[in-house]
C-alpha cells in the first residue's frame, strides 16, 4: 500500500502552479493536486489513482491560507486547515455552522493537515464541508492560467467525488455569506463512531423576524445522494410560522419521502431516508432555537 | 518536476539528511526505513488507525499521509523523542506502564503522541475529552479503559515533566 511512482512538482507561486498545470494538461499528463493529503494520500496509497504528476500545493500556503471578513461575506483560502477553521473566533461568530461542522470532521490528526479546499474538491457527498457549502450556496473561485471564474456551490458538486473543477484549474478560495442578525445555524450528523463518515448529515439555517417567526430557512442533506442536496425550496410551508418540533418532524418526513438514497453495508436506503428526516428536523429545530436566542 | 529528492528532516531536535529517494516515500517510511526510528508504526496506511501518528510543528499528523519531502523545514517529534536523559520514561509513559495501558504496544506510540498533544493543549482534560481526543487512535488489545486512566493520571502529575511539545 504505497503510491505508484510519480513525478513531484512543488510550485512556489500560484502563477507558476497554473502555468505548469496548463502545460501538463496540454501534454495529456494526469495531474493530481496535493493539499492536506487527508483524502488524496489514501487514494494514492491504495493506488486508486496513479497520476503521472503530483503537484504539491503546500508551497502556496502563504497566499491561500487565510480567513478574511469581507462584510457580507467571509472569504476563506482553499489551503486553510480544518483546525484553523475549528478554532477561529471570526468563524464561530460569523459562520457558526462551519465551527460546528469542523468538530465533526475526522479526528485531530486529520484536522491538522486537511484543508477546506481539498475537502470540497474531493466532494464526498457525506462530508461536512460540501454539505455546508451547498447549504449556504458558497461562492467557489477557480483559477486557471487564462481565467478566473466564480461559481455557486450548488453548481460545483456534480456527482459522487466529481466536481466542476477542470483539469487545468485550482480552487483558490471560497466565500460564505456571513450570519445575519436573528439567525441560527445547525448541523446534525449520524455516524457509527465519532469521526467516521456520516451515514447521513443535515445542515440548516434559519432567520426569524422580531416576533420569532421564520422569515428565511435553508436545509441541505448529505449522504443520501451523489452530491449534497439542497432542500430549501421545500421549506416554503415554514415561512411566517412558529413551527413546533412536531410540525418540523411532520414536514421533514414529507420532504424526505422523495429522497432516493443508495443502500450499502453501513445502512440501507430506507434507513438513510429515515435518518435524513430525523436529522433534518433536529437541525432545523436547533437552528430555529438559536435564531430566536440570537435576537 | 523531479523523480528523486534529497532533503533534511528535523526529528526530535536532530537533523537527518535523506538523500536521493523517491518523492513518493511516505514520512512514516522515511522515519522507519531511512532514519531507523521504528517507534512510529504503520497500520492501515490510509489515515484511519492512528498508529503512525507523529507531531509536526507540535500538532498530531498521520505520517502515512504525508510525503517525507513535505516534512522538510518542519519540526517533527516521534515517540523516541518523549524519553528524557538516560532514556528516562516521561510521566505519560510511566503512567501507561503503571496502568497497563499497552499489551502488544502497536498502537502505543500513536496514542502517546496524540496524548502529548492533548495534554499540551488541555492540561486537565475530562475523561470525555480524553476519549474524544483519542477517537482517531485504534487499539485492538486493551479496550481503551487503561489508556484513558493513564492519560488522566499523567494529567495530574507535573505538566512540565510531560515532555515539551515543539511548536511552530
Amino acid at each position: 500500500m504505497k503510491p505508484y511512482a510519480f513525478q513531484l512538482y512543488t510550485p512556489q507561486t500560484l502563477e507558476e502552479a497554473l502555468d505548469v498545470l496548463e502545460q501538463l494538461t496540454d501534454e495529456g499528463l494526469s495531474v493530481k493536486l496535493l493539499a492536506g493529503g487527508q483524502s488524496l494520500m489514501p487514494v494514492l496509497n491504495m493506488r486508486l489513482a496513479t497520476p503521472d504528476v503530483v503537484m504539491d500545493l503546500n508551497g502556496l500556503n502563504a497566499l491561500l491560507n487565510f480567513i478574511s471578513d469581507d462584510g457580507p461575506y467571509i472569504r476563506i483560502g482553499a489551503l486553510t486547515r480544518h483546525y484553523q477553521l475549528e478554532t477561529a473566533e471570526i468563524i464561530s461568530r460569523c459562520l457558526p455552522i462551519v465551527t460546528e461542522a469542523e468538530r465533526l470532521i475526522g479526528h485531530v490528526a486529520i484536522r491538522s493537515r486537511g484543508t477546506i479546499g481539498g475537502s470540497l474538491v474531493h466532494a464526498d457527498p457525506s462530508a461536512e464541508l460540501p454539505l455546508v457549502a451547498t447549504l449556504m450556496n458558497a461562492r467557489m473561485t477557480l483559477q486557471s492560467k487564462r481565467e478566473t471564474r466564480t461559481i455557486p456551490a450548488q453548481e460545483f458538486f456534480l456527482a459522487y467525488l466529481m466536481t466542476n473543477v477542470e483539469s487545468n484549474e485550482i480552487l483558490t478560495e471560497i466565500a460564505f455569506p456571513s450570519l445575519p442578525n436573528r439567525s441560527g445555524q445547525a448541523i446534525q450528523e449520524f455516524a457509527l463512531r465519532h469521526g467516521d463518515f456520516a451515514i447521513a448529515v443535515a445542515g440548516a439555517h434559519v432567520t426569524v423576524d422580531d416576533a420569532g417567526a421564520i422569515v428565511h430557512s435553508r436545509l441541505a442533506v448529505g449522504g443520501v445522494g451523489p452530491t449534497p442536496l439542497d432542500m430549501s425550496a421545500r421549506l416554503a410551508p415554514l415561512e411566517g410560522t412558529h413551527p413546533t418540533a412536531a410540525d418540523m418532524d411532520h414536514l421533514m418526513a414529507v420532504i424526505c419521502q422523495d429522497l432516493e438514497p443508495d443502500g450499502d453495508i453501513h445502512a440501507d436506503s430506507a434507513y438513510r431516508k429515515d435518518l435524513a428526516g430525523t436529522l433534518s428536523a433536529r437541525a432545523l429545530a436547533t437552528a430555529l432555537q438559536r435564531a430566536q436566542d440570537h435576537g | 518536476m523531479t523523480d528523486r529528492v534529497s532533503y533534511t528532516l528535523w526529528v526530535n531536535d536532530h537533523a537527518y539528511r535523506v538523500a536521493d529517494v523517491e518523492p513518493r516515500l511516505l514520512l512514516a517510511d522515511v522515519l522507519r526505513d531511512v532514519l531507523g526510528l521504528t517507534g512510529t508504526h504503520v497500520g492501515c496506511e490510509h489515515g484511519a488507525c492512528g498508529a503512525c501518528t507523529v507531531l509536526v510543528e507540535g500538532r498530531p499528523v498521520r505520517s502515512c499521509l504525508m510525503l517525507g519531502v513535505q516534512a522538510q523545514n518542519t519540526r517533527i517529534q516521534t515517540v523516541e523523542g518523549l524519553t528524557g536523559p538516560n532514556d528516562a520514561l516521561s510521566p505519560l509513559q510511566e503512567a501507561f506502564t503503571e496502568h497497563h495501558a499497552l499489551q502488544c504496544g502497536f498502537c502505543t506510540p500513536g496514542m502517546l503522541m496524540t496524548a502529548t498533544f492533548l495534554l499540551a493543549e488541555n492540561p486537565h482534560p475530562s475523561r470525555q475529552a480524553i476519549r474524544e481526543a483519542l477517537s482517531g487512535n485504534l487499539c485492538r488489545c486493551t479496550g481503551y479503559q487503561n489508556i484513558v486512566d493513564a492519560i488522566e493520571q499523567a494529567a495530574h502529575s507535573d505538566t512540565e515533566a510531560n515532555g515539551s511539545v515543539t511548536k511552530g
